[in-house]
């Protein structure tokens, strides 16, 4: 019992010794563990990493290929699309010369050509210039024309005055009011004067009758009636010679009036002037000029003219039936044709309504007449022959 | 009122005269009463209360000429003063009778009974279609081709007074063929006779763009333009009228007036006469110039311009000065160089002048505006937009600073001018709004220049540089 006991006291010792010496161990256990861990991991580590750098490096080779390759594809389309972008460039900057040209010319000639412009201007102030002068002309020429007119009215009424004032001209005794002898030339009044004729009072003006007519010959009977001449005869001129009549005398034989002798009296187309005379007062009462006509169809003198359907070269077709009547021979009373009456007149009716007709019948008419004529002709002829076989007839 | 009452006592003693047997009698009674009416519109009034008129239209049909001839003088004289008593007159049916008269053999009954037609178709349309419904304008065309003077021009002004109303009247006269006979008689010496062909021709002409047409084909040109150098007057209005009212319809139009020399002849007009004569050749240009640049640039080619800013100077009356400004503005509104063109006679200053004026009309201050900003948008002739910095009111500061700017970036020429002649001080002192149109023209201004140039023009510089004097130490040695 006293091991036990012992032992017993001895246990918590001994469990603390169990324990402790555990523990001991186990702190350097675990340090050892942890080594041990640490060094294989290690170990591990280096292997793995040395694995894969491997990979790495063979993953890098694969993709280094790859990538170049896919490097250069890119730089082919790189190098693709920029040589189109060069030439679209140059086509484009081709195209905007082109462009730039024509674009520049159309409008310069057909939207808005400059020069042409100018030479519209050019000519619109040239037509403006000659406008101006024309019209200047044409004030000037009517301001001539004005200035011409006023000039001659005034001369006209200058010369109006001078020969109102007529009786101031200067005579060979007594000078002038405009011909003072102080003066060294005339007044040019005084040449007016002396130019202008003077100025009569108007008379009324008689219509004279050209041609004296026998009757106004008549009508100066009277011994008075001596002619009025305008200038009279001068005054100082020298006596004629010779024993003269007296001068009444001569006048009165000179200027005797006619006395004409009945024949002479009336005129010798007396008659005709009174036919004249008569017809005028007959057209005076007359209500209506126009003749009268025996027909109210008479002055329709027009000629006729067929249709062109129905007329042909030879004269107007027949239409079948010439008047215009049915032929039904079955229903003639006798054979021979209808013929006109041999009473003039009613034959000269028929020919006034169809005229046509009335050539053709007498056409008709001559023919039978000739064949008449020739007949008879005929028939003397064989009498004659069997009078006198063997004379020659002379007819 | 007694007066009155006197006059109206005469009329009733007047009218049983008309009724005599004595033609004589009838005859100086009726030219009594035409008298009577013709001087005051009341009379007319009292003889048309006085139911004169009926008698009268019904002897017009049957009396000899000279009862004739004073009766459509009554006609005439009552019509002439109101639409109302030629309304009466055209009621009474002396429309008919008239035109009757018109085919007589007398031309001095043509001429009243014509007379007549032409005073009652002066007032309105419906007047107007009452007398050619009447059948007056064949017999009015063939009254203008008989020989006496009087009549044709009484019945050239009757076609004028006619066709002045509407299109469908216009188109009525010419019609019957008036256009030929009145394109013939404008190369007749008789100056009134002149003055109503163009009359009427400018007033068939105006309605439409076909009518101008047909009666620029009856060969009118050059010859019209001998009429612009007429002695008289009012030959020269109304043939510059009839001009002017061809040109404003179309292009073409404008472009054959210009090709046969019109502009200059027009232009010669304007300078040789004065006042309301001037109005259509005026107006003329601006209607030519306004239907394109090409018109415009043969306008200024025929010395046009300086003519025109001579009548905007020159002339008293408002009216006449608007249409000026208007045309002026016309001219001047297509390019560069036809605002240079106006803008080198001096004549922005007066058009400014003009607008700025409180004496002005409305119209004429509107027109010059207009004028004035038209020309401004184009102008880059800079001498004549510097005056503009000095006096012009705001809103038109804006455009004339505009122009500059868009001058200056490219000329350097200019830019030196612009900085000697004061003009960059005057507008470093414009005060203008932040981020307003004005303060973006002068910040591009400036940026024209150097810094040191901007500052030294900028307002209170001088005053800066010495504060800055003043502040400065002087290092100490």
């Amino acid at each position: 019992m006293a091991t036990l006991a012992r032992l017993q006291a001895r246990s918590t010792f001994l469990a603390h010794q169990y324990y402790f010496r555990n523990s001991a161990v186990d702190v350097f256990r675990k340090k050892e563990y942890d080594a041990a861990v640490k060094i294989q991991s290690w170990f591990r580590g280096c292997r793995i990493r040395a694995y894969l750098r491997y990979l790495h490096r063979v993953a890098t080779v694969i993709q280094k290929c790859w990538r170049g390759y896919l490097g250069r594809q890119h730089y082919q389309l790189i190098v693709k699309l920029e040589f189109c972008t060069m030439k679209m460039n140059l086509y484009n900057a081709m195209a905007v010369r082109i462009q730039k040209r024509w674009r520049g010319y159309r409008i310069r000639k057909y939207c808005f050509n400059y020069f042409y412009l100018k030479e519209y201007l050019k000519a619109v102030s040239e037509t403006n210039d000659a406008i101006r002068e024309a019209l200047e002309e044409f004030a000037e020429m009517k301001e001539r024309e004005e200035k011409k007119a006023d000039l001659e009215r005034e001369e006209k009424k200058r010369d109006y005055q001078a020969r109102k004032m007529h009786y101031l001209l200067s005579t060979k005794q007594i000078p002038g009011i405009y011909n003072s002898p102080f003066r060294k030339d005339p007044d040019p009044w005084e040449l007016r004067l002396q130019k202008a004729k003077p100025l009569i009072s108007q008379r009324p003006k008689v219509k004279q009758k050209r041609g004296v007519n026998i009757s106004n010959r008549l009508a100066c009977t009277s011994a008075r009636s001596l002619p009025q001449s305008e200038i009279l005869p001068p005054i100082d001129r020298k006596q004629c010679q010779g024993p003269f009549r007296d001068i009444t005398e001569v006048l009165e034989q000179r200027y005797k009036p006619l006395e004409p002798t009945l024949w002479m009296a009336e005129p010798i187309n007396e008659l005709k002037m009174a036919r004249e005379e008569l017809r005028k007062q007959e057209w005076m009462r007359n209500i209506n000029d126009n003749m009268f006509l025996p027909f109210s169809s008479y002055h329709k003198n027009k000629k006729y003219i067929p249709l062109m359907h129905s007329s042909s070269k030879y004269g107007p077709n027949s239409y079948g039936s010439q008047h215009f009547r049915d032929e039904n021979p079955k229903k003639w009373i006798c054979d021979k044709k209808f013929k006109f009456h041999e009473d003039r007149n009613v034959c000269l009716t028929y020919s006034l309504l169809y005229p046509h007709c009335l050539e053709q019948h007498l056409a008709k008419e001559r023919k039978k007449e000739r064949k008449k004529e020739r007949k008879r002709k005929e028939k003397r002829k064989k009498e004659r022959r069997k009078r006198f076989p063997n004379c020659i007839t002379i007819i | 009122m007694s007066q009155r009452q006197v006059l109206q006592g005469v009329m009733s003693l007047l009218r049983p005269l008309l009724l005599d047997v004595v033609p004589t009698i009838q005859q100086t009674a009726a030219l009594a009463l035409g008298r009577l009416a013709n001087y005051n519109g009341d009379l007319a009034e009292a003889v048309v209360k006085g139911d004169i008129l009926p008698q009268l239209v019904y002897s017009l049909a049957e009396q000899n000429r000279f009862y004739k001839k004073a009766a459509a003088f009554v006609l005439r004289a009552v019509g002439k003063h109101s639409p109302q008593l030629a309304q009466a007159i055209v009621d009474c049916g002396a429309l008919d009778t008239l035109v009757i008269c018109l085919e007589d053999f007398d031309p001095g009954v043509k001429e009243a009974a014509a007379w007549a037609l032409g005073y009652i178709a002066r007032h309105n349309a419906e007047l107007s279609q009452a007398v050619v419904d009447a059948g007056a304008v064949p017999l009015l065309v063939l009254c203008i081709q008989e020989p006496e003077i009087a009549l044709k021009r009484i019945a050239a002004s009757a076609l004028s007074d006619i066709s002045k109303h509407s299109p469908e009247l216009a188109q009525t006269v010419v019609d019957v063929g008036a256009i030929a006979h009145l394109a013939q008689m404008i190369l007749n010496p008789d100056s009134k006779l002149k003055r109503q062909v163009l009359s009427a021709l400018s007033q068939i002409a105006k309605h439409s763009v076909d009518l101008a047409e047909m009666v620029v084909e009856a060969e009118i040109f050059p010859v019209v333009l001998t009429c612009l150098k007429d002695k008289d007057d009012y030959v020269k209005k109304n043939a510059s009228t009839l001009i002017r009212e061809i040109a404003k319809h179309t292009p073409e139009l404008s472009q054959l007036i210009v090709n046969t020399g019109g502009v200059a002849a027009v232009t010669d007009c304007i300078g040789s006469c004065k006042g309301n004569i001037r109005l259509p050749g005026i107006m003329m240009l601006g209607y030519v110039a306004a239907h394109s640049e090409n018109l415009a640039m043969a306008v200024i080619v025929s010395k046009a311009v300086p003519q025109l800013s001579v009548c905007l100077s020159e002339e008293p009356e408002d009216h006449i000065k608007a249409a000026a400004a208007w045309a002026l503005g016309q001219i001047g509104r297509h390019t560069p160089e036809h605002a240079r063109a106006v803008a080198v006679t001096n004549t922005l200053p007066v058009l400014l002048s003009l607008y700025m004026s409180t004496e002005s009309s409305e119209d004429l201050q509107t027109k010059s505006k207009k004028a004035i900003k038209s020309i401004l948008q184009k102008c880059t002739y800079l001498p004549a937009l510097e005056p503009f910095l000095y006096d012009a009111p705001p809103n038109i500061l804006k455009h004339v600073v505009g122009q500059f700017s868009k001058v200056l970036p490219h000329d350097s020429k200019a830019r030196r001018l612009f900085v000697t002649s004061g003009g960059l001080k005057k507008v470093q002192e414009i005060k203008a709004g932040p981020g307003s149109l004005l303060q973006e023209y002068i910040n591009s201004i400036n940026s024209c220049y150097p810094e040191e140039i901007v500052r030294y023009y900028s307002p209170g510089y001088s005053d800066a540089l010495l504060q800055r004097v003043d502040s400065y130490q002087p290092l100490a040695n």
